[in-house]
């Protein structure tokens, strides 16, 4: 029988999506797993593979066109099957398959009978009880998910399998293109997000930044003495997340987020973590990690971590935080500024640890620096305040006792 | 040339209910399959742990019924107990089943290769008769499923006199006069149970501060005072801290619960199992062993490329239905068919005391352990029409929800053949049914499962019957 594909939500919550592109035309043949086409949310670009085999038999929409999820966007035929069937199953559609396809450019070909009576039926969604309430806690359409119960059935694996969509990507760097041969790897959805958010970040936030040098001895002393006797060990850049939780604790005006209406300030402070995954730059964020001791965030941290890379992020896992942190210590990095990650208003950016020259009453002295660049969204925060909590933040991380504090 | 490269699609090693059903879903599905036993068909379970444990129970059931005749308006009495006559009848139930299985092998077209195998790594396999002789195959794929033993104690080493495990307790030569229990699990307590009806003072010693340890803490406290009553004595959060043998007694001392000592005429160990891992050949292949389990992935992978492990050489819950449930699951997922990982939390348990336990899924207390916001329904057989009447009123059903999402985490059950009934919550379970569908559902009356839909009710205190 001839079956209609509808548009799919792409992203948890998302309620529309754009149709970049498709990648079968009407009387292409598709198996289970071909790419139909390639589709937007705000949040991410995402293929959209087959679920059935089948003839394309008719789309909805063209190329460009945004569409409800939930709507029609193609109709698949089974073998034999022909335009007769396409006409009777637009037919019974009635409004729903034209009403929701919002296309500037029209269909891609008309559908046959689109002043037919109207009907509500539309494809019967199987789905268990406990999913259907979760899916409403969680504002997911059901018609865009598919199930992996018995004969498709959606359970609530499905829903926590839901692939994270990544958050905003922190650092950039851009190679110019040369004049000599090259090669062209198409784009991921993650890499077009990451793209379409950094240049969104870096057009619209007026950004500006502050660095500091931190001496990290004494943390470093510290991190030495907590991990002879810790069952797990903690890294430097643990300290340093819950040094960021503390100084947000100490000067919350600046644990806030831009809104059109209103200045945001969050009770907790939710840290976002850069991670570096195959796929792209996500970042999984720890929650009230100001309430959190240093072991938990560190216990946290490696398991977000871990399943970043593994792509079993939870949506609520990403979405949201109030602040970023961003190392790139690791690969010897001495400074670097880092793009704010929004709807966030600031992101620290944290370099490698380094023995340097100091000046030490009056002396010159080797101490360990670590420097670190705080970038701003100056809409959100002052100069000033900006100043005030960086400050805040070299203060505890050079007196660390206070981070092995649980509350 | 011709020769083929592989004897079978699927040999499995291991013929109890793990090992059987996954040759059986293996054969339904077209493999050419082979089942490797060295001992008997069915397994522990079939032979020496579930089936024959269940029969002696029962004679344990109807004795305790036949002492309460009265109660029911039948004036009778017990002439005499004949627990030589109840081993009996035990073992003839196991051969019965064994020789079951025997024929759904043949039935399904599965080849059954009596002897030891042992893996010789790339697909190869001997398989080692009992004289001897050694035959050298290969298959594609190949299941262990050789499950697991009594785990033996230092201080009481199998084989000494008045040593048992669950194997010697099933065909005591002779019925002890009394008997130390060492481990509250599931083993333990139904030995104890059925040892204490037939006449035998029973002492039960557990390590951890309660018996019957995975349970939820309150059913384990309604079995604890159950047993009390039933003059089980019960040592918890106690270690043996010196055992001797005198006089054809056990002298035990006892290490915390007040540094108690205790004797009796047998020690029957049922402190946990042990895999049987050994002589297998897995150091020919890279299968990875944990202690004593197969280290195993999602789908009973191994470390090794088409070696798969399942039941209880592959780690626990043990339990006869969870290997089961690998053994098709490992199956299909070698055939290309979809299939789910196994999730711990819908592994029914029951165990077989009086009464009787039921679970499924998550405690009480790990439930919020878990982080959910729970909300727990309790009804009391007490209240139900059905349980008075048959004079079953002891125990309670329980249920554990989680608040926002309605999901059934937990549900507990203690009474007379409440593991008839768990199934119930495990289908729920199953189909993700919420406490919306278990409210709606219409549970017939008068029954004892009537009990588990006022138990849901309550969790939103809408109780009807209390």
């Amino acid at each position: 029988m001839a079956s209609l594909v509808r548009m799919p939500e792409v992203a948890a919550s998302a309620t529309s999506a754009v149709l970049l592109a498709w990648n079968k035309q009407v009387g292409e043949a598709v198996a289970v797993g071909d790419v139909l086409a390639e589709i937007e949310s705000d949040k991410a670009v995402v293929e959209y593979t087959a679920e059935e085999a089948g003839t394309i038999g008719h789309l909805f929409l063209a190329a460009g066109a945004e569409a409800e999820v939930g709507a029609p966007i193609a109709i698949l035929l089974a073998p034999g099957e022909t335009a007769a069937e396409v006409a009777a199953l637009v037919a019974s559609l009635g409004a729903e398959g034209v009403a929701q396809a919002a296309a500037p450019a029209g269909a891609v070909d008309a559908p046959a009978a689109a002043s037919a009576p109207v009907s509500q039926s539309t494809a019967r969604v199987f789905a268990s009880p406990l999913a259907r309430r979760l899916a409403r806690e969680r504002g997911i359409d059901l018609s865009g998910v598919s199930g992996s119960g018995p004969r498709g059935r959606i359970v609530k694996r499905d829903l926590d399998a839901m692939k994270p969509v990544p958050a905003a990507a922190v650092a950039a760097a851009a190679s110019p293109a040369g004049e000599s041969a090259y090669r062209e790897i198409p784009h991921s959805g993650m890499r077009r997000t990451i793209a379409r958010r950094l240049s969104e970040s870096k057009a619209t936030i007026p950004h500006f930044y502050l660095s500091v040098d931190c001496r990290v001895d004494r943390l470093l002393a510290l991190r030495g003495e907590f991990n002879a006797s810790a069952p797990r060990k903690v890294s430097i850049n643990d300290f340093i997340v819950r040094a960021v939780a503390l100084a947000l604790r100490e000067v919350p005006e600046a644990n806030v987020a831009w809104t059109d209406t209103a200045l945001r300030q969050f009770a907790h402070a939710d840290i976002a973590i850069a991670v570096a995954t195959d796929e792209g730059l996500i970042t999984p964020i720890v929650r009230a990690a100001d309430t959190k001791s240093v072991s938990a965030i560190s216990a946290e941290i490696a398991d977000l971590a871990e399943r970043a890379r593994a792509g079993r992020l939870k949506p609520s896992e990403y979405q949201g935080g109030s602040f970023s942190v961003s190392n790139l210590g690791m690969y010897g990095v001495d400074e670097f500024a880092a793009i704010v990650n929004p709807p966030q208003a600031a992101i620290l950016a944290v370099g490698a640890v380094q023995q340097k020259p100091v000046v030490e009453n009056g002396a010159l002295a080797c101490g360990s620096v670590l420097r670190c660049t705080l970038s701003v969204d100056h809409r959100a925060i002052d100069g000033a305040l900006a100043g005030r909590w960086l400050a805040e933040f070299r203060r505890v991380l050079e007196a660390p006792l206070s981070l092995l504090s649980v509350a | 040339m011709a020769a083929k490269e592989h004897d079978f699609d699927l040999i499995v090693v291991g013929g109890g209910p793990g090992g059987y059903v996954a040759a059986i879903r293996a054969a339904q599905l077209g493999m050419r399959t082979a089942l490797v036993e060295k001992d008997k068909l069915g397994g522990v379970c079939l032979n020496w742990g579930c089936i024959p444990t269940k029969a002696l129970l029962r004679s344990a059931d109807v004795l305790r019924l036949v002492r309460n005749a009265k109660t029911f308006g039948i004036d009778a009495t017990v002439g005499g107990v004949d627990v030589a006559a109840m081993v009996a009848r035990s073992r003839a139930v196991a051969e019965r089943l064994n020789k079951g299985v025997a024929g759904l092998m043949k039935k399904n077209g599965v080849s059954v290769l009596v002897g030891h195998a042992r893996l010789g790594g790339g697909g190869g396999l001997q398989v080692e008769a009992a004289d001897g002789t050694r035959r050298a195959l290969r298959a594609k794929h190949i299941i262990l499923a050789t499950g697991a033993r009594a785990r033996e104690l230092p201080m009481f080493p199998a084989g000494e006199d008045g040593v048992w495990s669950y194997r010697e307790a099933l065909v005591p030569a002779s019925v002890p006069n009394s008997m130390i229990v060492i481990g509250a699990g599931a083993i333990g307590i139904e030995f104890a149970s059925f040892y204490r009806a037939v006449g035998v003072d029973v002492t039960v010693v557990e390590m951890a501060d309660r018996i019957l340890p995975v349970e939820d803490a309150e059913v384990s406290a309604h079995v604890a005072s159950s047993l009390a009553r039933d003059g089980i004595v019960i040592h918890t959060g106690a270690a043996v801290k010196s055992a001797s043998r005198r006089d054809g007694q056990w002298q035990v001392a006892l290490e915390g619960d007040g540094g108690r000592s205790a004797q009796a005429d047998v020690v029957l160990v049922a402190a946990g199992i042990v895999g049987n891992v050994e002589d297998l050949g897995l150091e020919h292949t890279a299968v990875k062993v944990d202690r004593t389990h197969i280290v195993t992935g999602p789908y009973c992978e191994t470390g090794e490329p088409g070696v798969h492990a399942i039941g209880d050489v592959a780690g626990a819950p043990w339990l006869a239905h969870k290997a089961s449930h690998e053994g098709v699951l490992c199956v299909e997922h070698i055939a290309g068919q979809p299939a789910h990982p196994l999730d711990p939390l819908r592994v029914p348990a029951c165990t077989y005391s009086h009464p009787q336990v039921a679970s499924v899924g998550l405690t009480e207390e790990r439930a919020i352990e878990a982080g959910h916001r729970i909300r727990v329904g309790r009804f009391p057989f007490a209240a139900n029409g059905k349980a008075i009447a048959m004079g079953a009123t002891e125990g309670f059903a329980k249920v554990v929800f989680d608040e926002a999402s309605g999901e059934l985490l937990g549900a507990h059950l203690v009474g007379e053949e409440v593991a008839e009934m768990i199934q119930g919550f495990a289908v729920a379970q199953t189909l993700e049914a919420t406490e919306a569908e278990l409210m709606a559902t219409i549970f017939p009356h008068p029954t004892m499962s009537e009990a588990m839909h006022e138990a849901v009710l309550n969790a939103w205190g809408r109780t009807l019957h209390l």
